[in-house]
């Protein structure tokens, strides 16, 4: 009986800490966006950029970090959500901020579902190569419908009414970034919860045996696209954001090239953690405003290294690594 | 009929050149299943190369072929000694980003050396000019791409087949572990795979110039390209790289002359409705 | 007694070689069944026939007096045809507690919700304990499975089927690879699954075969040529023929 006793609390011991760590990281994610206010005050918008980046940064990690699809196509559910948003605006005269948001959400999680059914069908390299053919395929299909989309010139027009009709989105980016940050704040809270959850545990399991996990009667597929259909939401939210910050829309928001960047920044930082890709959303894309201005050329070739030097020297990107040296280090001094 | 000719002509020698430049990186992929973003960065190079020997040395175009090729697969060794080898049997998405950043260096440091502007590279005089067929006249240049395929296509067959090299490499691309368990050096298979594929992408870089212009963008642009050919043909097979490469090379050539506003939306879609009915590709072996 | 797992004429062939070959073998719940066979004999093939991971030429399975021939491999599972692997296929960045949350979750139809955790679900958990108990694997609940030995990931294995609740478990050599010293905890282990499930059991070992068997089934060649009882086995002609064959030829030989 005792020995029951001593199994039953063992088994129900609370690990880690894990709400303490959402704590921490709202509290980290409000600091550094105070930070931000306080030190940026002039570049508010390129801070808000940075929101919307990472908004689909962290879908990209629910898909590649937490399910092991790599995708080079990314990009098409965050143009999706951005093009969404400002079409409600722009052509029906939805300024609505939320409502906004909200279509940016529908439409990433309509983009993801396609995208899902369509990647699913392939392994691998293939996988991969779908991906890339789906993002131009976009990109082509936003191009061509330029009387929705504006084509080439970026669709403009874009009015967000004031934030509960009292916050005007002003020019200096007040509130753009404000929103921005509420947007950032609910949905890292509900992917900490996501992730934790049964579906997330499964999804983890799919990422490394997707045939144990059929042997336990569980499809594979059909949780994939599940997630890419909450990944897609995600990434809605991100384009939504950029498209009210913004008040346009341009076509690199579909871009192949926003994609592979979403992904660069994701292994900078390292894949498969929430914290990580908002590590490398914020430190590329710093990098990428301070190096980027002086020569485009010098910084491809640096983003370059970069990569390289991550691939070999920190494979599991920035944050991964020094959270595995701080938690090997507190090992050792136990 | 005219159009149609001219567009046969056109999607079969753009089919040859994509041919000629894919079919290392299809054999190198079969073979190390490395996912190679960079490939498209040696043809760029090897057109830099013979564009700088043809224009700016004033040498003859098929000393600058020849230059091309060497002197791209004398770059390409130390990357594949300290960069590639790091990624052999690494999961997909490392191989990916390192390639990647590859790509990335090399455009930046093209553009460095050679300037952002398009690089010609000067025809030799019998490949100028336009030949006359009776019914219809068809530029040289068009047809020299395609015997060049078709040159490259019959010799890696012969290669492959005929020779002990070949033997070797497809008993390494069958089984890596079991041909070193019988003998066969399979580094040495690697490395020599690995210039050839370079060097055939110098080679098609060069003779597709005039179809895929030189410029530092190249690597990114054709990139995609590039990998799409491969894996719709299936890596590691040459008829499946060869039917792959005609078959998007016409929808991609034909799309264009009919629909030009259309961009390569036809292209993409040719991609996605064959790997959706052939998720290996035309010629993909189980794994 | 009714039978709950029935396998009636199945038939394999691959181009032209056939791999199986009219295989019928029926289960009644609680039987302990071994089926062993030489290399080649097309075990392999076999399980994968009756989990649905190949679909046969011809014949049928049927579960609980449902024909599943049709069904595909997840199906089957559902159904309560469940299956244990030859090396173990575990996560190696999960826990056993989490393995066996995840099969609880997945079978009690929980396995896709968005929110908690099966940690703080009482019923889950007790479940969890409790196999993870019975398996003597409580104590490494929430260490991760790269960190714990060979013959426990074996146990977590079965744990694992367990959690999944069968009517029909099938176990691939389930003591493959594990010390000497560890197959005690897996026999008992064995010993000690429910007295209603049916189990067919996959082994070359036979010491093991004559302790947990009450009826051993021998494949050779793809065929069935032996099915009777443990104590019968090695006196039978054909039996001896398809293990000793090549050896008695030899000795002849010499």
């Amino acid at each position: 009986m005792t020995v029951a006793m001593n199994n039953q609390t063992t088994l129900s011991r609370p690990r880690g800490g894990s709400f303490k760590r959402d704590l921490i990281g709202v509290i980290v994610i409000i600091v550094f966006a105070a930070l931000g206010y306080v030190l940026f005050p002039d570049n508010l918008a390129l801070l808000t950029r940075i929101l919307a980046v990472a908004l689909l940064v962290l879908s990209l990690d629910l898909v590649t970090g937490y399910c092991g699809v790599a995708t080079l196509g990314h990009a098409a559910l965050f143009g999706s959500g951005a093009y969404a948003a400002g079409i409600l605006s722009a052509h029906y005269g939805i300024n609505d901020p939320f409502l906004m948001t909200m279509g940016g959400i529908g439409a990433g999680a309509v983009a993801g579902l396609l995208c899902a059914v369509i990647m699913l069908r392939a392994h691998g390299l293939p996988q991969l190569v779908l991906s890339i053919a789906l993002i131009y395929l976009f990109h082509e299909f936003a191009n061509k419908a330029s009387s929705w989309t504006g084509g080439s010139d970026g669709l403009a027009g874009i009015m967000p009414d004031a934030v509960f009709g009292i916050y005007e989105f002003d020019l200096y980016g007040h509130t753009a970034y404000f929103f921005g940050i509420a947007l950032l704040l609910i949905v890292f809270v509900l992917l900490r919860i996501l992730v934790r959850s049964p579906f997330g545990m499964l999804c983890r399991g799919i990422k490394e045996d997707p045939l144990r996990i059929r042997a336990m009667g569980a499809s594979p597929n059909a949780a994939l696209t599940k997630m890419y259909v909450i990944s897609g939401a995600v990434a809605g939210t991100g384009g939504a954001l950029s498209a009210i910050s913004t008040q346009v829309v341009a076509l690199d928001a579909l871009s192949f090239t926003q994609s592979a960047e979403a992904l660069v920044m994701l292994v900078l930082g390292g894949t498969g953690s929430l914290f990580g890709a908002l590590a490398g959303t914020l430190i590329f894309m710093l990098f990428e405003d301070y190096v980027s201005a002086a020569n485009p050329f010098h910084w491809l070739t640096m983003v370059g290294v970069l990569l390289i030097a991550v691939v070999l020297f920190a494979p599991k990107g920035i944050y991964g690594t020094a959270a595995a040296y701080f938690s090997r280090r507190r090992e050792g001094s136990q | 009929m005219q159009t149609v000719f001219s567009i046969a002509i056109d999607a079969l020698a753009y089919g040859m050149v994509l041919f000629v430049i894919s079919i290392g990186l299809s054999v190198t992929m079969g073979l190390m299943r490395v996912v190679n973003l960079a490939h498209g960065a040696f043809a760029m190079i090897g057109g830099y190369i013979a564009s700088y020997v043809a224009r700016d040395l004033g040498m003859g175009y098929a000393v600058a072929v020849i230059a091309a090729v060497v002197i791209t697969i004398i770059i390409a060794i130390p990357i594949e000694r300290l960069l590639y080898r790091r990624i052999y049997g690494q999961p997909e998405l490392t191989q990916v980003l390192m390639t990647i950043g590859i790509t990335f260096c090399i455009i930046g440091i093209a553009n460095y050396v050679m300037g952002p502007t398009l690089k010609t590279i000067p025809l030799a005089g019998p490949l100028q000019g336009t030949a006359d067929l009776g019914f219809r006249t068809i530029s040289i240049h068009r047809l020299f791409a395609i015997v060049c395929g078709l040159v490259v296509a019959l010799g890696l067959w012969f290669a492959i087949e005929k020779t002990s090299f070949g033997v070797k490499l497809r008993a390494s691309v069958d089984n890596a572990a079991m041909a070193a368990a019988l003998g066969v050096r399979t580094e040495i298979v690697y490395a020599v795979s690995f210039a050839v594929a370079v060097g055939l992408a110098a080679f098609g870089g060069v003779v597709g110039a005039e179809l895929l212009p030189v410029e530092p963008y190249y690597a990114l642009r054709y990139m995609v390209t590039f990998l799409v050919v491969v894996s719709v043909g299936g890596a590691g097979s040459i008829p499946g790289a060869l039917i792959a490469c005609l078959v998007l090379g016409a929808v991609d050539t034909t799309g264009r002359y009919l629909m030009p506003e259309f961009g390569e939306f036809f292209f993409y879609l040719a991609v996605i409705a064959i790997i959706c009915v052939f998720p290996r590709g035309f010629a993909g072996r189980a794994k | 007694m009714s039978a709950v797992f029935e396998v009636k004429n199945l038939k394999r062939s691959f181009g032209g070689l056939v791999v199986t070959n009219d295989v019928s073998i029926s289960m009644a719940p609680g039987d302990r069944v071994a089926l062993i066979g030489p290399n080649g004999a097309g075990k392999t093939t076999f399980v994968n026939l009756v989990t649905g991971t190949i679909p046969p030429s011809s014949g049928e399975v049927r579960l609980g007096g449902e024909t599943v021939t049709k069904v595909d491999a997840i199906g089957r599972v559902r159904r309560g045809l469940v299956r244990s692997f030859q090396v173990t296929r575990l996560f190696q960045d999960m826990t056993p507690a989490e393995h066996v949350g995840l099969a609880v979750l997945q079978r009690s139809g929980r396995a896709g919700r968005l929110f908690g955790s099966f940690l703080t679900m009482p019923d889950v958990m007790a479940e969890v304990s409790e196999l993870l108990e019975k398996l003597g694997l409580a104590e490494l609940a929430h260490r991760k499975v790269s960190e714990i030995a060979y013959g426990q990931q074996r146990l977590l294995e079965i744990a694992v089927a367990l959690a999944l609740k069968p009517k029909v478990l099938l176990l691939d050599e389930p003591a493959a690879g594990v010390p000497q010293s560890d197959t005690g905890r897996i026999e008992q282990a064995l010993a000690d699954l429910p007295k209603d499930l049916a189990v067919l059991m996959i082994e070359h070992d036979m010491d093991l075969v004559f302790r947990f068997a009450k009826r051993v089934i021998v494949l050779a060649a793809g065929t069935i040529i032996f099915d009777g009882l443990p104590a019968d086995v090695t006196k039978d002609a054909r039996v001896r023929e398809a293990y000793l064959g090549s050896y008695a030829h030899a000795s002849h030989v010499a």
